[in-house]
């Protein structure tokens, strides 16, 4: 394997609530990872990107489309064979304090994967390598026998990887990993990530809301928007010379921290809110709020087409 | 100084849990002037909220102001026979506070309308239709569009932007001279944090307003004060014009703060990391609380305690080895 | 140095912070040397939580004189003596020390009899909680975890067993297999699992969302492992309260039903067989009535007691708030 392909248009995606009314948290949503490289996914909440995360993890069914993990489609994989991808596909999670079992100390939690995927027999032969794993993510022998919540965000948010990374995964779905993580901690947790990835070589779907963290971990971006893709390519291209307007406005809004930059600096404020899952616009979804929307936009929903070898939008307009 | 609004004098705020005696807010002193926009930031547990809320006597159970003052025009809101009684006449008058989960701060069973014009005709003793007329101009004021349908909603049936807005109209109901934002943006998406910072601004010029903002977010600091306060384990760091504090930082926690915040603007290839968590505030270093993970830390960081210091006009901080200027 | 060193959080490990106390009552800290100073904190607060002291108090007299029973009891409580028959308590007139609660008709030790009715009521109440709490326990569980056609099926049985009315379950099976301690038992334990299966149900529906149940099954757990070591702990708290507050329910009916003659047999030792039997005369002999009663009431009163301590115990919040106020309280006094 070469090539890690996702490819899922995800149509009508879960069922919620009231009968026959349907969320379109995500729609018709197809991008590939390759080997090695970290796909940033960002875009605001409500657009569908932790979905779209569960979904390749195999959390959430799609209604429709495919999701291929080193050129196998897994779409269908269930019971034992779903267990068995858990070895090459982990995820890290947002909430620190929430995805760590507060009754376990962090050697079990560190050592769980291990035994039961059979690799480790008990805690006690597994104790070796936790605590190789434990170093690897900055924390000291010590912290074994010790419960989660005599741990900060940060240190905790290391535990979290040690117990992601154990299972050597070649893919790790990074969902919000530093979103709860003061400033000066956040940095420490993404410089592991990264550390992590070149002694490794994990590939990463790394899905946040701050795109300058994105900006700085990712090889490429996709930015979505309502449930879909509307922009995907290499990193730098996307941040200096954005094409669809949603990527314009979002940069644009995101404050810089440099007073005279942030006072000199175009800023396009869009008006108006996420449009709703629930119906969504027959045309292209950021339509309502856009400053170029023309009537097409309206009418007819663009699909995400190239526009250089590594760069795709979904726009009418530019 | 005439238009000194509000002072903080050494404030100190602990809370008595069963852990032991929290040191929340350890001897912070600083000043708000008329017409000015001072930001307050910090990480979690630096005792920016703690501070916001000893202002307002709003200092949440089991917590408690043991020492120092809070004046509002000179006139002390924690000492004095009337103190209890003139914070709670002026919180909402003069004083108004927005805060961060626009999601829980307004009552989901009753209207936005009952809500705004309540506010009015509690403290303002207004009429039922000059109370409807000013939440209409209110809601017109923050725009919110088509304010006499909003008016009728419930809170459930507004977006977190939107309920920001209506939260930001009920504080401006009694034309307040100080408003006191506590996170105002960090429950948003960024698209719609441009717009309330933008609205922010925007109230600010055209009502004369003085603005305590209080954040984590560099970037949004950046964008909307004048001065800026950095706080750090419960004391303040460094205060200092905007311009000045992100420029040359000069206390060691404001440059690596500044350091390790990834910019969308560039890219470098490793983040800039400060190491170690903040301490514990159940038992504070007795030296600088940041020498535990500060480059440039000595013997005497350690073991005495550094006060806040002017370096030159409008600029102090409290440090033994302050980066220079030059 | 690239990575993060351990310095972070140095001074975090506390033995005391607040989710730790949850530990204490599942039982499964890891080491020795805190949970023995847990439980000193937990008896500290005990002792400080005056109700929930006394209630503690009696009950563990209620249970030591049911065990060691034939030595603290006076008399044989069978023994009938009727020279000394209808004596009143020793307060009365005419009482006396030999029968410090009166005897009855036949002459019997009030006292005696309570004591050794107690072991009736103690093993009953056990014996329920532990099939009802059992059963209830799995169903809810199973019904939570798994959902779909399981949950449809268990909650339905749930419902159409707490629709049938359990008196008469009790009178059709003392008419089956006749009164008897096992019969209260399989009764009050066929009216009773349904409460933990719906407790148990629910708890396991919120934990089930949780990031951590998430997290065991993106690791690769199975379905069983995820139910019994990841949500199955987090009944411990909520199930003692519980426990504790049925135990006091079960007590009431095992005497209900023994005082309506479908409980435990005629020979038997009982509390509501002994309100029963002496209501024939609670004109004249009124204690034969009230102090089976009034020890009833007693146990009920000390068992909600606990229960309420026990709540504010198991609920880090409430025990923040009443440690807050004592603090604020001294704080001001010293400073005037």
């Amino acid at each position: 394997m070469d090539h890690l392909t996702i490819h899922f248009p995800v149509g009508r995606s879960r069922l919620l609530g009231r009968q026959q009314q349907v969320v379109h948290a995500v729609e018709d949503v197809s991008f590939s990872i390759n080997r090695g490289e970290t796909l940033g996914l960002a875009g605001e909440s409500g657009s569908g990107k932790t979905t779209t995360g569960r979904a390749i993890l195999r959390r959430i069914d799609p209604k429709r489309g495919t999701i291929r993990f080193r050129g196998r489609d897994i779409t269908q994989s269930s019971g034992q064979a779903l267990r068995h991808l858990r070895r090459h596909m982990q995820l890290v999670f947002q909430d620190p304090y929430a995805s760590l079992n507060p009754r376990m100390n962090v050697l079990d939690l560190v050592a769980e994967p291990l035994i039961v995927h059979g690799i480790y027999n008990s805690t006690d032969d597994a104790r070796e390598y936790v605590l190789e794993l434990l170093e690897q993510c900055g924390l000291s022998a010590d912290t074994a026998d010790r419960f989660p919540h005599a741990f900060s965000g940060g240190q905790r948010q290391r535990i979290g990887i040690a117990r992601a990374i154990g299972l050597r995964p070649e893919f790790i779905v990074a969902d919000e990993p530093v979103s709860a993580l003061d400033v000066s901690i956040r940095a420490q947790v993404v410089n592991l990530l990264q550390d992590l990835q070149d002694e490794l070589g994990i590939t990463y779907l790394f899905i946040a809301h701050d795109l300058s963290v994105v900006r700085h971990i990712s090889n490429r971006v996709a930015i979505m928007y309502a449930g879909q893709i509307v922009e995907i390519a290499d990193r730098d291209t996307i941040y200096e010379r954005p094409l669809h307007p949603y990527t314009e406005a979002l940069l644009s809004s995101i404050p810089v921290p440099n007073p005279q930059l942030q006072r000199d600096r175009r800023r396009i404020v869009l008006s108006g809110e996420i449009p709703d899952t629930l119906e969504p616009p027959s045309g292209c979804r950021f339509a309502s709020r856009c400053p170029l929307v023309e009537e097409r936009c309206h009418v007819e929903m663009p699909s995400l087409s190239p526009r250089s070898e590594t760069h795709d939008a979904a726009c009418w307009v530019r | 100084m005439a238009d000194r609004l509000l002072e903080v004098d050494g404030l100190q705020v602990r809370f008595f849990t069963r852990r032991g005696v929290v040191h929340a807010v350890r001897d912070v002193s600083f000043g708000i002037e008329r017409d000015e926009t001072v930001g307050l930031v910090g990480e979690s547990g630096s005792g920016k909220s703690v501070t916001s809320q000893a202002i307002m006597g709003l200092v949440e159970f089991p917590g408690s102001i043991t020492a120092g003052d809070v004046r509002w025009k000179g006139q002390s809101l924690v000492h004095g026979p009337t103190a209890a009684a003139d914070i709670k006449r002026i919180r909402g008058n003069e004083v108004s506070m927005v805060f961060q989960d626009p999601m829980t701060s307004l009552n989901p069973v009753f209207t936005i309308g009952s809500q705004l014009t309540e506010v009015t005709r509690r403290h303002l003793g207004y009429s039922k239709m000059q109370a409807r007329e000013r939440a209409l101009e209110l809601l017109d004021l923050v725009d919110m569009s088509n304010p006499r349908q909003r008016f009728k909603q419930f809170p459930g049936e507004l977006s977190g932007g939107m309920r920001q807005r209506v939260l930001i109209a009920m504080a401006l109901s009694c034309e307040p001279e100080l408003l006191i934002a506590d996170e105002p943006t960090t429950a948003l998406d960024v698209t719609i944090q441009a717009q309330i910072l933008e609205l922010l601004a925007e109230l600010q010029e055209d009502l004369g307003l003085s603005v305590l903002l209080i954040t984590h977010d560099l970037g949004v600091v950046a964008g909307t004060c004048d001065r800026v306060c950095v706080m750090y384990g419960g004391r303040l760091a460094e205060v200092g014009p905007i311009d000045d504090v992100f420029e040359t930082p000069t206390h060691p926690y404001s440059r690596g703060l500044l350091n390790s915040t990834p910019r969308i603007d560039e890219v470098t290839s490793r983040l800039v990391s400060i190491d170690g968590a903040p301490p514990d505030l159940v038992a504070p270093p007795i030296g600088c609380p940041f020498a535990a993970r500060c480059e440039a830390c000595s013997d005497r960081c350690i073991s005495e305690m550094p006060e806040l210091a002017t370096i030159e006009k409008g600029r102090d901080v409290a440090c033994w080895h302050p980066f220079t200027a030059s | 140095m690239t990575l993060g060193r351990n310095d972070e959080g140095v001074d975090l490990h506390d033995v005391n912070s607040l989710s730790g106390d949850e530990q204490t009552l599942a039982g499964i800290s890891r080491h020795g040397r805190t949970r023995t100073a847990k439980a000193k904190e937990l008896l500290v607060e005990l002792w400080h939580d005056r109700a929930g002291f006394i209630g503690v108090c009696f009950l563990s007299m209620l249970v030591i004189t049911a065990v060691f029973a034939p030595l603290v009891a006076p008399h044989n409580p069978r023994q009938q003596d009727l020279v000394n028959r209808l004596q009143p308590p020793v307060w009365s007139d005419g009482g006396d020390w030999s029968f410090p609660l009166g005897t009855d008709g036949l002459g019997r030790d009030v006292l005696s009899r309570l004591i050794f009715g107690s072991r009736v009521s103690i093993f009953v109440g056990l014996a329920v909680l532990a099939i009802a709490g059992l059963v209830g326990v799995i169903l809810g569980v199973l019904a939570g975890y798994r959902g779909g056609f399981t949950d449809r099926f268990i909650m339905r049985l749930v419902d159409t067993q707490v629709a049938f009315p359990g008196l008469l379950i009790a009178i059709l099976l003392a008419a089956m297999i006749g009164p008897s301690v096992r019969t209260v038992v399989i009764v009050l334990s066929i009216n009773g699992w349904m409460i933990y299966a719906r407790m148990a149900r629910g708890v396991v529906l919120s934990v089930k969302e949780t990031d951590y149940v998430e997290a065991a099954e993106i690791i690769g757990c199975k379905p069983n492992r995820v139910m019994w070591r990841h949500i199955f702990p987090n009944l411990a708290a909520p199930l003692t309260t519980l426990a504790v507050l049925e135990f006091a329910r079960i007590v009431l009916a095992e005497a209900a039903l023994s005082f309506l003659g479908v409980g435990v047999k005629r020979t038997d030792l009982s509390w509501g067989l002994d309100v029963a039997s002496g209501q024939e005369q609670i004109f004249n002999s009124w204690w034969l009535v009230v102090m089976p009663g009034v020890l009833i009431s007693l146990t009920v009163l000390s068992v909600s007691l606990v229960a309420s301590w026990l709540r504010v115990v198991a609920d880090p919040q409430e025990r923040e708030k009443k440690y807050g106020a004592t603090q604020i309280r001294r704080h001001i006094k010293d400073n005037g």
